[in-house]
């Protein structure tokens, strides 16, 4: 699983890298960034102020 | 770039408030540190409604409100009921600020700049490891990137909170505990004054509340924070339905739009290990009835600087001895953060017909002392106790 972020939607706020349980994600300065740590919980999908981001992909 | 030290005594990640406040004391304490932090300006873009109290610049930060950082005083607030209801507290002069954040942020990191300590933004600090009782960490910039050695790393970096995990402490935030906030800083505002205006409500913003906060010249910081389980729109959703359902908004213009996370409640059984102490948003010192969490951060920076100091001193990094920072934290402002998210859960479980209720009996000095979590709990312990159905919340404030 992977979420990506809509880049013109992201405000780049990072409070969904402080929701991700795993440390999937990362705030660098071209947006959110997610590693293969990711299990799809979708805590920060949920979280997101914006609706910026969506979790896509199957296991990889 | 210009030269950057290989070796310190502290490395503080992050510049907000919780970075300048420990990485100035560290320098006051003759220390040698050295202040990173990745965004390219400090304070930008803010994640903030931008209100300090009296007590939290006076005493907790410790400068006087002076400079251009100051946008408005604060002489009072009123808080509206779901039905419009509303309770008023006036004060005779400010008790507190609205401050513009990107310069005020920049002003607390010159001013651990001037105390001595080495504050470079456009870096980034990663790939943390323990080497030798001390932390090696990369630093990363604009062109390059080389490593430091610190004796103590005190993590300032905000809600995102990567270093404490990377260093283990478990900081990430359940999703109860974070209160998702968007904002819009707003021109052309009408009816705007010298009082903070909150809205509580569960429709318009389900376990939060909207704020108004003038900055002077019509404009206003317009915001919302929300919560899950109980939002089931987006927080920047909530907000825009909140500003159109309000006529004083009509022709008003967006200047900036914000959001972020406040980890509001939550706290953390501990917030050092060997050789790290977290501080701020990162270690979720925010006070959980209205979120703020600026003089928190700050003042947690300050003593965590202070017992790296002693542990510089001593030659003891380790978790047992840093454990003196949880310890002071605990004792001079968690126990009573403690003690206002127990309000939270209580304001939470609250029904729009028990807040209109409970309105018809507070007066604005009784919220102001439950937000300060001074006193005010048996009061209102004995107010809700005339409800039979929120008897069971009353037993929790006592
Ligand atoms: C919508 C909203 C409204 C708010 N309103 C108020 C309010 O009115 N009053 C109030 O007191 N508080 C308010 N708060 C809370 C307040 O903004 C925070 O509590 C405060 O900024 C915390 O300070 P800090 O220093 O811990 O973290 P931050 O101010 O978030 O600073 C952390 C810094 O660390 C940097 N960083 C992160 N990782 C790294 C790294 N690896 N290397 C280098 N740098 C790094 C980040 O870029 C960031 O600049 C609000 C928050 C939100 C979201």
């Amino acid at each position: 699983m992977a979420v990506t972020a809509d880049k013109g939607r992201c405000l780049r706020c990072g409070g969904c890298v402080g929701v991700c349980p795993v440390a999937a994600l990362r705030l660098t300065e071209h947006g959110i960034e997610c590693s293969s740590k990711c299990t799809g919980c979708s805590a920060c999908v949920q979280f997101c102020p914006v609706g910026a981001l969506r979790l896509s992909g199957g296991k990889d | 770039m210009i030269e950057i030290p290989k070796e310190v005594d502290v490395l503080v990640v992050g510049m907000g408030p919780g970075g300048s406040g420990a990485a100035k004391r560290c320098a006051e304490l003759g220390l040698k540190v050295l202040g990173v932090e990745k965004r390219a300006e400090i304070g930008a873009p803010k994640r903030c409604g931008e209100a300090i109290s009296r007590h939290g610049m006076l005493d907790r930060i410790g400068i006087k409100p002076e400079g251009q950082w100051i946008m408005q005083e604060v002489c009072g607030a009123i808080v509206y009921a779901p039905n419009g209801k509303s309770v008023r507290v006036d004060y005779k002069g400010p008790e507190g600020w609205i401050v513009e954040r990107k310069l005020f942020d920049k002003h607390l990191a010159a001013l651990a700049a001037n105390a001595g300590a080495r504050v470079l933004a456009k870096v980034e600090a990663k790939n943390f490891r323990r080497n030798d009782g001390k932390v090696t960490a990369e630093l990363e910039y604009e062109g390059g990137r080389h490593e430091v050695t610190a004796k103590i790393v005190i993590a300032a970096d905000g809600v995102e909170s990567m270093v404490a995990r990377e260093l283990g402490v478990n900081t990430s935030n359940k999703l109860v505990d974070i209160c998702v906030g968007a904002q819009f800083e707003m021109a052309g505002v009408k009816g705007l004054t010298n009082l903070i205006e909150f809205y509580f409500g569960n429709d318009a913003s389900p376990g939060g509340y909207v704020w108004v906060f003038s900055k002077g010249n019509g404009t206003a910081n317009v915001g919302i924070g929300v919560r899950k389980p109980w939002a089931k729109k987006t927080a920047l959703e909530y907000l825009e339905d909140w500003v159109r359902s309000q006529p004083r908004f009509r022709d008003a213009s967006i200047l900036e739009v914000n959001a972020g996370g406040v980890p509001v409640g939550g706290f953390l059984e501990s917030n050092v290990a060997d050789n790290l102490m977290v501080v701020g948003d990162a270690a979720h010192h925010v006070n959980p009835i209205h979120g703020g969490g600026i003089p928190e951060a700050y003042m947690a920076g300050k003593i965590a600087a202070e017992v790296a100091a002693e542990a510089v001193k001593k030659g003891d990094f380790s978790k047992k001895f840093l454990k003196k920072y949880d310890e002071r934290w605990n004792r001079e402002r968690g126990g009573s953060l403690k003690k206002i998210l127990k309000l939270r859960e209580v304001m939470e479980s609250m029904s729009d017909d028990d807040l209109n209720w409970l309105v018809e009996y507070l007066k604005g000095d009784d919220l102001v002392e439950l937000s300060r979590g001074n006193s005010g709990f048996a009061r209102l312990a004995k107010i809700l106790m005339k409800k039979p159905k929120l008897m069971k919340l009353a037993r929790k404030l006592v």
